[in-house]
């Protein structure tokens, strides 16, 4: 087992600020996330939660600071060279951003046909497509459009588009929000799985503190093909909690740390057993 | 006092960006063929109906009045050449493009605004298209195609209208006033004609693709931009006749 220091740096944020006209969205934050590791995101709305998220993958330009992706400075880079970095990482959006003028099908097959570095026949497409669809449980869905889904579906459907490249880092902004508690609970539970099963890093925002601590005890065994509960001690892949407040970075640490946080704004994503 | 003016100074400069880039996206690659054609049959076809009522009745309406003003000189003969000249040289483009741009200037800016508001249009980003390429270009180009084609519809059809009225109501030689109109054009109208309309559809097409690229502010926002793009590019359209025009009558 390699040890924390020595895994190669995913994501890195370095002092980054990102303003709206005068307001800051993001105000001088820095992390680091590495290989098999995951990221939980806390925050209030409006706290900078899918700026963070968006600016991760060049979406949105930093006013200062700087970004790195796969230990690559990107925050200058050019749209054109961007596309191949972003071939990398795959985003689940909090609004879905599913095309509805398209297909399923064609909705997951999009980043295949468009980002560059996939030479893929028409089959093999429609065969990636299939699997990543298969693997949320929706292969029946192929030739829908998203209007004629739920919005749990949906949820699902953008998340077979954000892996489908299997990429090296997934980005999930708010998966559970507005569902149901069986539904989310299916959700996680299909990131959780997908973290495992290919070791890409993992960055989750959510407001839901069981999601959080799920996807930090949880580790999914293909062998068995069973979610099992690990302690957060002898944990293989550690997860880091951020919490945000108006774009700042108010809290920064493990489960444990988070637990025993004092602080009254970070204490409020934290239900503890009475 | 630079506070007030910082705002409005920014719009312009988004604007002239998202205009260079499309116009960029002309002759650069990639070319998404299918997106031109699916919009010149929403802008084209879709307008037709429209553009012939409007071009109909202008022409008709216009022959009515100018009949009555040009009896009092005793040239009621000269109509066709009245109604084919304010046609050809500014209500038949202007008209027409004031019609596109309630229909298609609010259409790009609504269907490009839920994109935005859905995160569509960051999920094209991320996923290797440039939203600019994919779908700013392709309506532009299709708008300056289709208009001049509707511009020559809609005057054709005005000065039929204007015909309808001649001869059946004025009881005038069906030949007096097709003569009369033909005679009256000449290269400078028509080419008028036709820069007015192109310069128009620059208007529409971007205009509509600004306000729903830059809309925020969920559904709601839709709508504003929806509203927004429409009031722009017909005031656009406005103040560029009367430039175009300035052009024309001083050469
Ligand atoms: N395109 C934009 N234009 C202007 N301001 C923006 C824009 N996007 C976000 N903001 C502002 O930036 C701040 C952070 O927004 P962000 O979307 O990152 O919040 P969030 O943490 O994701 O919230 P939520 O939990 O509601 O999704 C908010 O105050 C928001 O108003
Ligand atoms: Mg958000």
């Amino acid at each position: 087992m390699s040890s924390p220091g020595q895994r190669q740096s995913v994501l890195r944020f370095e002092r980054v600020t990102v303003s709206f006209d005068e307001q800051k969205a993001l105000d001088d934050v820095s992390f680091e996330l590495r290989q098999r590791e995951s990221l939980v995101v806390f925050g209030a709305a409006g706290s900078g939660k899918t700026t963070l998220l968006k600016t991760a993958l060049g979406l949105l330009k930093p006013d200062s600071g700087r970004v790195f992706v796969f230990g690559r400075d990107i925050t200058d880079l050019k749209e054109q060279d961007l596309f191949r970095i972003r071939s990398n990482i795959g985003m689940l959006f909090q609004e879905g951003g599913l095309f509805d003028s398209l297909t399923i099908e064609e909705n997951v097959s999009y980043p295949l046909e468009n980002l560059n570095g996939f030479h893929l026949t028409e089959e093999e497409r429609r065969a990636r497509s299939e699997e990543a669809l298969r693997f949320v449980e929706l292969e029946h869905t192929l030739d829908k459009f998203p209007s004629e889904l739920s919005g749990g579906m949906r949820r699902r459907v953008g998340i077979a588009r954000a892996i489908v490249t299997e990429p090296k880092l997934v980005l999930y902004d708010s998966p559970t929000a507005g569902l149901d508690p069986i539904t989310a609970f299916t959700i996680v539970a299909l990131i959780v799985k997908q973290r495992d099963l290919r070791g890409a890093a993992t960055v989750m925002v959510t407001h839901r503190y069981q999601d959080a601590h799920f996807l930090a005890t949880s580790r999914y065994r293909p062998e068995t093909d069973q979610i099992e509960t690990v302690s957060p001690t002898d944990n293989d892949v550690e997860t880091t909690f951020l919490v945000l407040r108006d774009g700042r970075l108010v809290f920064q640490g493990t489960l444990a740390e988070l637990e025993a946080s004092r602080d009254p704004y970070v204490e409020k994503f934290v239900k503890r057993e009475e | 006092m630079l506070d007030i003016l910082k705002f409005p100074a920014l719009r312009v400069q988004e604007f002239y960006i998202l205009a260079g880039r499309a116009l960029r996206n002309i002759v650069r690659g990639p070319h998404y063929a299918s997106d031109i054609f699916i919009q010149m049959d929403i802008i084209g076809v879709g307008s037709l109906p429209i553009v012939l009522m409007t071009g109909f009745f202008t022409g008709a309406v216009m022959a009515m009045q100018m009949a009555k003003a040009l009896m009092q000189y005793g040239a009621v003969g000269q109509t066709g050449q009245v109604v084919a000249i304010t046609l050809v040289r500014e209500l038949g483009p202007a008209l027409t493009s004031l019609m596109v741009a309630g229909r298609n200037a609010s259409g790009m800016a609504s269907e490009l605004g839920s994109m935005k508001v859905t995160e569509q249009i960051d999920a094209m980003r991320a996923l290797g298209t440039d939203p600019i390429q994919k779908l700013v270009t392709p309506r532009l180009i299709a708008t300056c195609t289709v208009l001049p084609l509707l511009t020559i519809i809609g005057d054709f059809v005005g000065i039929f209208g204007g015909f309808v009225i001649a001869y059946f109501v004025l009881n005038q030689a069906a030949s007096q006033y097709w003569n009369s109109a033909w005679q009256a054009l000449d290269y400078s109208d028509i080419a008028q004609g036709l820069i007015k309309p192109f310069v128009f559809a620059f208007a529409i097409a971007l205009v509509g693709c600004y306000y729903g690229l830059t809309t925020t502010g969920g559904t709601q926002g839709v709508g504003r931009s929806t509203t927004q793009a429409v009031v722009v590019s017909s005031v656009l359209i406005f103040v560029l006749t009367f430039f175009i025009t300035r052009i024309f009558v001083s050469l």
